[in-house]
């Protein structure tokens, strides 16, 4: 989708504001940000930040208030309720902070969910449904359904659902916020995989630097503003090899 | 695509069992009380009209008595035999003209005795009252004359005191009274008023005036105008014979009663009818109750369905797709109900009909007008809840509490 010579993701004095009048509260307060195709990204910084409403808005699934939002050099913005599922169903994923599965819906079904939206045959929408649960270490778990899943499991499933579909771009609102240290760098292994191989441009929500260092650039926010996009490295612990 | 929303639609339904059966409940109890209720006056209905035209249209039942005011029977003198020879002799285009002395009495046979009304009268009873022979005879000329104790006895008389040994020419106790059983009636079956109209003895009437009721009195007379004749005609004519005959002025009330089975039919029909819409309305009620239990159920799952909706808006259906899984699931589920309600409400019925012993007259509108009611209720509140929150952002259809 990205034409030569444009940034993947473009975001220009983009706010974001609750309420009205008075007690109208910005959550974000004016972001520039620009995303290249295939960059793995990281976004910092403390809760209210406006991390995950400026995810929100990149993923399509809220609208700016002000400012300009280009995908693909193409203005988002103006777009119609159907374009911008038809951007939602073809080109992004979504790991959701709340998981968000289907409850009372087996794994192997939310993970088909965008697959059937798709409009992929049964056969092949099932192998690529349970291919990614094998790659976020659930296979065998395909018939349970939320209730009988771990957060750490619901949070996989949630990843899963996301990478069955090979994205464009995949969001992940702390996708390792559930999970032990161990299979966290799992799925972080697992990410900057699909990053690599795929070419799926990757934005993620962390809090921790371990999981961050995964990233080719952090974007720190502070009170609804980027405060500062660090290119290369944090402090290293782990991986960062990549460049 | 169709059919990825109708699997997408079936799942909905599998994964809230609990829902589901509580809205297929609430339209099948809805859709069966209905057309229960509604089948079951209508063959009450069916059955009333049945029973007065095998009573026979062109039937005039004549008693004494005013026709208004209390006590005036009693004090209105009965018919005579001279009464029923004017009648015969008078009035033209009668198919028959039956006297009738009534009593009641216990009939014995060995060591059973069955309590029962004994009917003296002529020969043009049959007639008059439809009855067919199933065995032995009618009365012969020197029977009705000499008033013989002989009798002619409905089904029910033979099967509480014979059971299904031939009867014609054994002998019945009555009170105090031999009787020699000379024929059997054909079954009739119950009356529109709910009498077992084959719980009878016929007997000539001057036996039974002679060995019974002790007088010549005659109290009621039946008569029966031939089809192709007016019974208004011949009903106008009798009264002014019969006024003639008990020496009424022309300012004086009848002291007698006249009436057509023509009138009966059409006042217990109205009946019927009153109480079928009764039953109707009744019915109406647990429709709408059902239709209300739909809507809660629909209501309180507003929460879940609307984070359900952002949540297949989020990773990429489209509005329309969601509405119309979710139509499909409302449709998928209130034909079911319905469709579960109408085979419930017909077995329902039908047993019922048979138990009451009344025809089973299902409604089509009535299956119809019911089930699309309960569809459209189902459809109604499953279905706008659904179109509100696929009209939301999908992060706020997720947010939503």
């Amino acid at each position: 989708m990205a034409e030569k010579g444009h940034p993947l993701i473009s975001l220009t004095r983009v706010t974001k504001a609750y309420g009205s009048n008075e007690a109208r509260i910005f959550a974000l307060r004016g972001i520039d940000l620009t995303i290249d195709s295939g960059e793995f990204i990281s976004v910092m910084g403390p809760s209210g930040s406006g991390k995950s409403t400026c995810m929100n808005i990149l993923g399509c699934l809220d609208t700016p208030t002000s400012g300009q939002y280009t995908f693909g050099g193409v203005e988002v913005s103006h777009m119609s309720r159907k374009q911008l599922a038809t951007l939602r169903r073809f080109y992004l994923g979504f790991v959701f902070q709340g998981f968000n599965l289907l409850n009372r819906t087996t794994a192997m079904e939310n993970v088909e969910l965008p697959l059937v939206y798709r409009g992929i045959p049964p056969k092949e929408r099932k192998a690529l449904a349970r291919k990614a649960l094998e790659q976020v270490g659930l296979a065998g778990r395909e018939a349970h359904t939320p209730g009988e899943l771990s957060g750490g499991q619901q949070q996989r499933v949630a990843i899963a659902r996301a990478i069955a579909t090979t994205p464009s771009v995949l969001f992940a609102d702390e996708p390792t916020g559930n999970l032990d240290m161990a299979r966290s760098h799992e799925i972080m292994e697992l990410l900057k995989q699909l990053n690599r191989e795929q070419k799926i441009t990757v934005v993620m929500i962390t809090h921790e630097s371990d999981m961050a260092a995964y990233s080719d650039r952090i974007v720190y926010f502070v009170d609804g503003q980027v405060a500062d996009i660090e290119n290369g490295h944090a402090p290293a612990v782990k991986g960062g090899q990549d460049r | 695509m169709i059919w990825n929303t109708f699997i997408l639609a079936l799942r909905g339904i599998r994964r809230n069992v609990m829902r589901s059966v509580l809205t297929i409940l609430g339209i099948i109890i809805g859709v069966a009380a209905v057309i229960t209720l509604v089948t079951i006056g209508n063959g009450t209905t069916a059955q009333v009209t049945e029973q007065i035209a095998a009573m026979g249209t062109n039937v005039l039942l004549i008693s004494p008595g005013q026709r208004h005011g209390p006590g005036a029977a009693s004090t209105a003198p009965s018919f005579s035999v001279k009464d029923v020879q004017a009648i015969e002799e008078h009035i033209t285009d009668l198919a028959g003209v039956a006297p009738s002395v009534s009593v009641s009495a216990v009939a014995v046979v060995g060591n059973q005795n069955w309590s029962t009304t004994i009917s003296g009268t002529t020969n043009d009873f049959f007639a008059v009252r439809n009855w067919t022979m199933k065995a032995g005879r009618t009365f012969s000329e020197n029977e009705i004359n000499s008033g013989r104790t002989v009798c002619v006895v409905g089904d029910t008389i033979r099967e509480n005191l014979f059971g299904d040994g031939d009867l014609v020419g054994q002998k019945l106790r009555l009170g105090k009274v031999s009787c020699q059983i000379i024929g059997l009636l054909e079954a009739k079956g119950n009356s529109s008023m709910g009498r077992d109209q084959d719980d009878c003895v016929i007997m000539p009437m001057k036996a039974v005036q002679r060995r019974f009721s002790g007088n010549k009195e005659i109290p009621f007379i039946q008569v029966a105008v031939k089809s192709d004749a007016s019974t208004t005609t011949a009903s106008a004519a009798i009264q002014s014979l019969l006024r003639k005959r008990r020496h009424l002025s022309d300012n004086e009330e009848d002291n007698f009663r006249i009436m057509d089975t023509k009138e009966l039919a059409s006042m217990l029909t109205s009946t019927t009818k009153t109480m079928t819409a009764l039953l109707g309305a009744v019915a109406a009620v647990s429709l709408l109750v059902g239709g209300i239990g739909i809507m809660n159920i629909m209501l309180v799952s507003v929460t879940e369905r609307t984070r359900e909706i952002g949540i297949r808006l989020a990773i990429g259906a489209y509005e329309h797709e969601v509405l119309l899984q979710f139509l499909v699931e409302s449709v998928v589920l209130s034909s079911f109900g319905g469709i579960f309600g109408i085979i419930l409400a017909l077995a329902a019925s039908f047993g019922a009909s048979k138990m009451l012993a009344i025809p089973f007259v299902p409604d089509l509108s009535i299956i119809i007008i019911a089930f699309f009611f309960s569809a459209a209720v189902g459809v109604v509140f499953g279905y706008f809840p659904a179109l509100k929150a696929a009209r939301m952002d999908p992060i706020n259809a997720l947010r939503h509490e």
